[in-house]
């Protein structure tokens, strides 16, 4: 019976979770009217949607820079903090320890606390309204260093010790081998860094202050704040928003799992 | 009188190569954070001693007083009580909600558990400005969620979800649970798979019920990661925007905007004003710290 009960609330869930999903989708192919008529079934409005969304919308523009945005703030992200965890366990002295402890606090700074500074610097470095500007602070987290250096714990640092004998280079002992054991925790954070960068919000809209470069959430808002409403046209563009990082996601999902048990082991 | 120094270990050159190496390896990572992090934070808090419009900046006389204006700011109040109330509501049932989620899933005999999985992590996957413009189109006042109650006679007219400052709370709630709950359902679903399954066992054969045994034997072995998830959770709900934002607009009079939103607008809207937004982020990141601590020292006492 516990077992009923059990299904029961899962399917309450899961259904729950993708409903609005499935609106999204059925939505992006019926006319505005039909999406306030709660029409629940697949349309024939969907190229039309299409058309006025790029008719109305830079949909091209937002669509580049959300994915150069996001892919270049990934590659770093993941070059930078796998390098840094690394190096935080393998050559672990009371030093780096205690160096480690206090950027861990930088998890603590909200992002609001640093935002307006932030602003102020890329002005100084005329970046404003550049896409540098948006990748830049995302790359480095303290999240993800710590990610790196609990995955790397279960590391065997005896293949280190026989690679050091073999001759290899510390970052040659890195790159061959320490990156491809270690690809469900690379996996593990690409999938954090690339939705996180992605759907981020508010630091591109605060530092891309001209329409001509815009990231996909920006454009959305845009659409949203017009005069009246094309809801069928709005859904199109938020499922194509959603898209991608989905699809990332599913992709990676396997890994992305094993990554994050293998970072709290 | 001094302690006698313990003998300094002797440090090999190739030893101390070594640790140069390893400052090497961690540098552009913590030179990035130390920059983009640490400092822009030292000089928020410099920015929040003074006043000025634009780039014309001095120190405020006295010091302290855009923190003193703050006490008087109606709007810093409402937003922050806002802020509190998705916090108390929030955080709470959804971790409560992952937890029951995750030890259903990580029952071994469960059917189709991929499929579970999958299902209730997808919300994650979704932007937080699309999901915000879904829900605000499903609670349309001529939207479906208004047609759907309509159609089974739970309400006789349409409800202004979005423009009443209850519901409108509601539905934020509401958006925040959906896009949340399966997130921390997979670091459960993680932290699981450490848990000793022979001590639930053992529990079962003592006679204690599933619920039982889920609340005195897993629970208390997940407490580093509930710990983890309550701290990121009161973070990421302290610094709720993109919802305030996309859905509610803040709306109805403010009544449901969040704090950074207020944020927001008192930075980049209307006349800017750097310092006096540069306090109300201090006030942000003192309440931040100290519920960390709280969290911190509460998940220690228990143990």
């Amino acid at each position: 019976m516990q077992s009923v009960a059990g299904y029961v609330f899962l399917t309450l869930a899961a259904v729950a979770s993708v409903f609005p999903l499935y609106f999204m989708v059925v939505s992006a192919t019926n006319s505005s009217n039909e999406v306030l008529a709660s029409k629940l079934l697949p349309g024939t409005h969907l190229l039309e949607n299409f058309r006025t969304l790029v008719g109305a919308q830079p949909l091209g523009v937002a669509l580049w820079y959300s994915a150069l945005i996001a892919v270049g703030t990934t590659i770093l992200a993941l070059a930078v903090t796998s390098v840094a965890g690394y190096g935080f366990e393998v050559f672990h002295t009371k030093a780096k320890d205690r160096f480690m402890g206090f950027l861990l606090l930088g998890i603590m700074i909200p992002f609001a606390a640093t935002m307006i500074p932030l602003f102020r610097m890329f002005g100084d470095l005329g970046l404003v309204n550049s896409w540098i500007a948006v990748v830049l602070p995302a790359i480095s987290t303290p999240f993800l260093v710590m990610l790196f250096r609990q995955a790397s714990r279960s590391f065997p640092h005896e293949i280190i010790e026989a690679a050091r004998i073999d001759g290899l280079k510390e970052l040659q002992i890195f790159l061959r081998i320490y990156v491809p054991t270690m690809r469900p925790t690379f996996a593990a954070a690409a999938v954090i860094t690339f939705m996180a960068a992605w759907n981020n919000f508010l630091w591109p809209k605060v530092i891309l202050v001209n329409n001509d470069v815009q990231t996909l959430p920006m454009l959305l808002t845009n659409i949203q704040a017009g005069y009246v409403t094309d809801y069928g046209m709005l859904m199109l563009a938020v499922l194509i928003a959603s898209l991608p990082a989905m699809l990332v996601f599913l992709a990676l999902q396997k890994s992305f799992a094993q990554g994050i048990t293998g970072a709290i082991k | 009188m001094a302690a006698p120094l313990p003998p300094r270990p002797k440090v090999s050159p190739l030893e101390r190569r070594k640790s140069l190496t390893g400052w090497a390896f961690l540098l552009p990572a913590s030179l990035l954070i130390l920059w983009l992090s640490f400092w822009p934070m030292i000089q928020a808090a410099i920015l929040s001693l003074q006043t000025g419009r634009g780039t014309r900046l001095s120190f405020a006389e006295p010091l302290w007083s855009n923190y003193t204006r703050l006490l008087e700011d109606e709007t810093f109040k409402l937003t922050l009580q806002n802020t509190f109330i998705y916090l108390v509501i929030q955080v709470p049932l959804m971790l409560v909600m992952a937890l029951i989620l995750a030890n259903l899933l990580n029952n071994p005999n469960l059917r189709f558990k991929s499929m579970w999985r999958t299902a209730i992590f997808l919300p994650s996957a979704v932007g937080l400005v699309s999901y915000a413009l879904v829900f605000r189109t499903m609670f349309a006042n001529d939207g479906l969620v208004n047609d759907m109650l309509m159609g089974l006679g739970l309400i006789d007219s349409p409800v202004n979800w979005l423009g009443q400052t209850g519901t409108a709370r509601f539905v934020l709630v509401l958006g925040l649970l959906w896009r949340w709950t399966g997130y921390n359902m997979i670091f459960y679903l993680a932290a699981l798979q450490t848990v000793d399954r022979s001590t639930i066992e053992a529990a079962k054969i003592d006679g204690a019920s599933s619920a039982k045994a889920f609340w005195y034997v897993t629970v208390p072995q997940l407490k580093p990661m509930i710990l983890l998830t309550a701290i990121l959770s009161t973070n990421g709900t302290l610094q709720l925007f993109d919802e305030s934002y996309a859905l509610t607009a803040g709306g109805p009079a403010n009544t449901s905007m969040t704090i950074s939103h207020y944020l927001y607008m008192v930075s980049f809207r209307n006349s800017p004003n750097f310092g006096y937004a540069s306090a109300i982020s201090y006030v942000i990141l003192i309440i931040v710290a100290a519920l960390a601590v709280v969290q911190l020292k509460v998940g220690d006492k228990r143990d």
